[in-house]
Formats: structure tokens, sequence, C-alpha cells
């Protein structure tokens, strides 16, 4: 599995309800399906990680993410987990704050923008950074609105949106002293765990 | 090589289950209907495929749709020009597979294909049924299916199947029998019909109804039977079960002489294929099984019960949903099988849902399309082998009991 998702399932309790805006394949409910007796359900597009999602018994909704989670009940589930997502969706903003209604608390990850190997690419290269991260090329990226650890804090402070945790990882999903003191410049990817 | 293929007749195909004798079974015990009244004793005909397990935990029950019967799969006679109505899903290493699962489909009670209806013998009289038949609903046909899995010796289906009507047959299989069915898999329903879903209902029933033939019912007696009238209902039904796009890829505005002759006979493709399709279904269907049909359709509706609250329905079934649409579908457009999840949701019952991209409309769910085979069969896969994993477990049980015996 994925660190990241081994990093979310630390903190996520046994018996919660969860959840997963484009789960993928399911992996991360699976596991803490399993492991957590957790319920709940993922949103997907994607035919093929439907079709594994169904396979592995995990429950999956077909829903786009851009039609927002008007289905959903205020404070339906313990969490809504949004994994490498929040840059690929048209309102970023509308989406965190659906997930902050529909859930009690909500956990985030994306790739930082701010990271300084992104800001040599686009500072020295004068081009669109590609990396393991961001392996996209400016005309066929899903990722339509990238930000940085700094642009996201902003945003839940102006909106309300409290940040109760904060893990930023290295591109071996790793936490360096570095990054802890300067996140925005040297966590890769971001993980946050936020409430209203 | 593909001389010999040609040579295979179709039932003797890979895929097929074969030629298929239908099996009929006569209950004495009445069964009491919604509308009140009871049905003293009836016959159900059905056709089994695959083989029931030892501990017969590997059973899944098909429901069929309007004009469907217990015919799914394989052929009747070596002969036959076309094999059972769900041919394509149904079959050794098909997505209902039957390799894996014993299939029982059926024709529901009111039918026309064989089970107890309108133009059986009424006991009391002596005389066909016809509309003295009782009404149907959707909640009898689940009773009289779960008589014949008491009969089968099925105590719990591994899966309830259905498109359309069927799909109702399974969301009200989950609300009546809970403990019964482990899955149940409803493709292209609605939670109940809508107003235009009722009134295109409405339009079939007054065909019938006002065809001269119709003798209120009573045609058997008059040696006729009211054609038109079906040729109609059937011709309305059948533009709904298809799309706009559908109609246009398949006819367009196509002409059968190539040429305008100013006259009311047939001149558009589209118009000669629906007259065709009405003159082939008024030869095989009974008018009153198609009356009482619809009428069954137009009466579902398993919130009524429940306050109108789909949700608390649905706070029963402890069984796993999968619940399937078609983009296209406009009899039961996605958003009524959404209208079935969200029900399922926020009464917290394990779902999934996938939306089939197609421009085939509501007929889809018969059909073999890629994206829909690849998910049907990825989540019957994921069925067939929880069956097969408990079955495992269970001897396994078995075993370590014994070897724990012999210490």
């Amino acid at each position: 599995m994925r660190d990241d998702l081994q990093l979310i399932s630390d903190w996520i309790p046994r018996n919660a309800t969860l959840l997963d805006l484009g789960c993928g394949d399911g992996t991360l409910l699976a596991h803490l399906k399993a492991h957590k007796q957790t319920a709940g359900y993922g949103l997907e597009i994607n035919q093929d990680n439907l079709a594994a999602c169904f396979e592995k018994g995990v429950n999956v909704l077909e829903q786009d993410l851009d039609g927002g989670l008007g289905n959903f009940q205020d404070h339906r589930f313990d969490y809504v987990v949004m994994t490498q997502a929040l840059q690929a969706v048209l309102r970023p903003d509308q989406i965190l704050n659906e997930m902050v209604r529909v859930g009690r608390e909500a956990i985030i990850t994306f790739p930082n923008f701010g990271h300084w190997k992104v800001r040599a690419y686009l500072g020295l290269k004068g081009r669109m950074p590609v990396s393991s991260a961001l392996p996209y090329e400016w005309y066929n990226t899903p990722n339509i609105h990238l930000c940085t650890v700094q642009d996201f804090e902003t945003h839940c402070r102006k909106h309300g949106i409290r940040i109760l945790e904060r893990q930023v990882i290295n591109r071996n999903h790793r936490t360096s002293m570095l990054s802890k003191w300067w996140p925005n410049l040297f966590g890769e990817i971001a993980i946050y765990r936020v409430t209203v | 090589m593909s001389q010999q293929n040609s040579d295979v007749l179709p039932h003797a195909a890979a895929g097929s289950v074969g030629l298929i004798e239908p099996q009929v079974h006569h209950f004495d015990t009445p069964l009491e209907l919604e509308c009140g009244r009871t049905l003293p004793t009836y016959d159900l005909v059905y056709e089994t495929y695959g083989t029931l397990n030892s501990d017969a935990s590997n059973a899944v029950l098909i429901c069929h749709a309007l004009s469907g019967h217990h015919h799914a799969a394989g052929y009747h006679r070596p002969d036959d020009k076309r094999p059972g109505w769900w041919d394509t899903c149904i079959g050794p290493g098909k997505v209902i597979d039957t390799d894996r699962f014993f299939v029982v489909s059926l024709n529901n009670l009111g039918g026309c294909h064989g089970s107890t209806g309108p133009a059986s013998i009424n006991p009391e009289t002596g005389q066909p049924w016809g509309p003295d038949f009782p009404m149907m609903t959707v909640k009898d046909w689940v009773n009289s299916q779960a008589r014949l899995a008491d009969v089968l010796g099925i105590q719990r289906w591994a899966a309830v199947i259905g498109g359309s009507m069927g799909g109702m047959q399974a969301l009200q299989w989950s609300i009546d029998y809970p403990e019964r069915l482990s899955h149940a898999v409803v493709i292209a329903a609605a939670p109940k019909l809508s107003a235009q879903n009722i009134a295109f209902n409405e339009v079939a029933r007054q065909s019938i109804l006002t065809d001269p033939n119709f003798h209120g019912g009573r045609y058997y007696l008059h040696d006729t039977y009211p054609r038109q009238g079906l040729i109609l209902a059937r011709m309305v039904g059948h533009i709904t079960y298809l799309s706009d796009d559908a109609m246009r890829m398949k006819f367009g505005r196509d002409l059968r002489a190539g040429r305008f002759h100013f006259g009311f006979d047939v001149e558009f493709q589209v118009e000669s294929y629906l007259r065709h399709q009405g003159e082939v279904f008024s030869r095989n269907f009974d008018a009153n099984t198609y009356l009482l049909m619809t009428k069954a359709l137009d009466y579902f509706d398993p919130a009524r019960e429940f306050d109108h609250s789909l949700e608390q329905a649905l706070a029963k079934p402890s069984c796993n949903f999968l619940v399937m649409s078609f983009t296209s579908d406009w009899r039961f457009a996605p958003e009524r099988s959404r209208e079935i999840v969200n029900g399922l949701v926020h009464a917290g019952r394990n779902v999934s849902y996938a939306e089939i991209d197609t421009p085939k409309g509501h007929d889809a769910f018969l059909l073999d399309i890629p994206e829909y085979t690849k998910l049907f069969g990825a989540y019957m896969h994921r069925v067939a082998n929880e069956v097969e994993n408990s079955a495992n477990e269970t001897e396994n049980r078995t075993e370590h009991g014994e070897a724990g015996n012999h210490a």
C-alpha cells in the first residue's frame, strides 16, 4: 500500500464510517475494512477502478466529484477522505466545503507545488514542472488546480476550516527535519486532517 | 476450423447452457395476495442451469421483466433460432457463470408462458380466468418465488438478479425476505414508476381494452384475441425501450422504398420495425397478462408501506446491493437508480453503483455491452468467490473438527 495511504489509515480509528472521494481501486477502503472494521463507500468514475472495487467487495458508487456531494446528509460520515484528487477537481474550494459538511473530519492529500524542486524546475528551466509526484505534461495533466502548502493553509484560515493535523512527506514518503521546519519548501506530498 | 465451428449447433457451442427442459411445480397451498384475494392452487414453470452445490449456497434467482418468462438461457430444441432472453449473461464462463452458480429462472404468476395466469383454467368455473384472474403485485411474485425456493431446497439465494421489472423484484426480495439473500442486483430499475411511466402503461392498456376483440377480457371464449390492441401496446412500449440515439443509429429517416409514397402505408424503416415488433409480440403474448403486468408495475412502491420513506423501507435489508443503470435509458433513467442508491446509502446498506455509458436505451440491460459485462462480471465473480470461500471454510472446519476428535 502507498505510504500516504498507510499514514491515513493510522489516523482512522476502529469502526469509523468513511467516504473516500476518488477511491481508485479500493485499496484504502479494503485495508481499513479488514483491519479497522470500518464501513463506508468510495466514489469513483474510472470503470477499471470500479471493477477492481467490485472484486474486492468494497462499496463503490460511480459518481463524479465535480457534481458535488449533495446526495449525502450532513455529518453522515466520521471521515471524508480525498487522496491526490483535490488538484484535479473543477472547484477544490467547493469540494472542501462539501467534505467538512458530510464528514465530521476530512483528510486530504495533495502534491505540494511549493516544493523546492518544483520551484527550481520552473525557475531555472522556465518550463512547467514534471516530476514523480507530477508526472504529466502541461497539455495532458488532470491536475488543473495545483496549490502549495501555504495556499491550502491560507484558504483554510480564510474559510473557517480548522487544521487538526498536518504531515508533509518527501518522495520516499518520509518525514524529514527539513520538511518539518519548512513544509512548503521541503514537503512533496501534504496530508491534512481538517474540520470546521 | 471455421468450417467446423459453423457446423456446431448453437446449443452445443461453448458458453451455452445447451438444451433445456422447463419444469413445472404445482402448489396446493393457497397464496394470499396483496389485493386481498387468494389463489387456491397454482403452477410455476421454471428452468434451472448449472448444479446446486451440497449446501445449496450457490443458487441465483433471475427475475424477469414485463414481457419476459422462464426461458432465460439455452435452447428448448436444437432448431430453435434464438436462445433464452438473457443468454448473453447466463452460461458457462459468462457473467452469471453456470459453472459456479445454480441459476433458477421462472415465469411469474399471471404470466402466459406456463405459470398460472389469466389464460389458465379457473378450477371453480372450468373456464379460463380471463379478467377474473386476481391482480398481482411485485410482492405477490416475491412470495411465490420464495415458495419455489422452498421446493428447491434453497434457504438463501447467493443473489437475486433482475433488470427493469426484474430489478424491482430483487429490491422487494431484500425488503420482504432480508435473511434469504446475500446479494440483490438491481439493473435499470426504479423505486416506483413516475407519472410518465404510468401514462405510457395506460396508453398500452387502453389500446388493448378498446380493441373490439377484447370482449371484456373473455376473448378466449370467442376464439379470438385483441391482436391490434396488443400490437399497439407493444409499439408504444418499444419506443420507451429504445433511446432517441439508438433509433437514429438504427433507422434514421431511412425509407423502405427510397422515396415518399404520400400515403399511410409503411414508408419509414422505423415504422416497419415497430409494426414487426408489435406483430411478433401479439402472437406470443396474452393481452390479459400484459394488462396485469403493467398494473403490477404501476403499483410497485415499496416505500408506501413505510410512510413513503425509501430509507425506512430499506432499513431492513441486510444483503449487499449492486445497482446499475444506462445513460441513455429514459424509461428508468440513471436518476431513478440513484434514488435507490441514495435510499440505501441513507439507510447505511452495502451498495455499489455503476452507470453504463451506452446509447442503447432501456434495452441495454439485455445486451452484451463490454463495459456492462465487465462490471457485472466483476461483481458476480466476487459473489461466486464468497460462496466458494465459505463452502471451503465449512469444509476446513469439519476436517479440523475430525482431527481434533482423533487427537
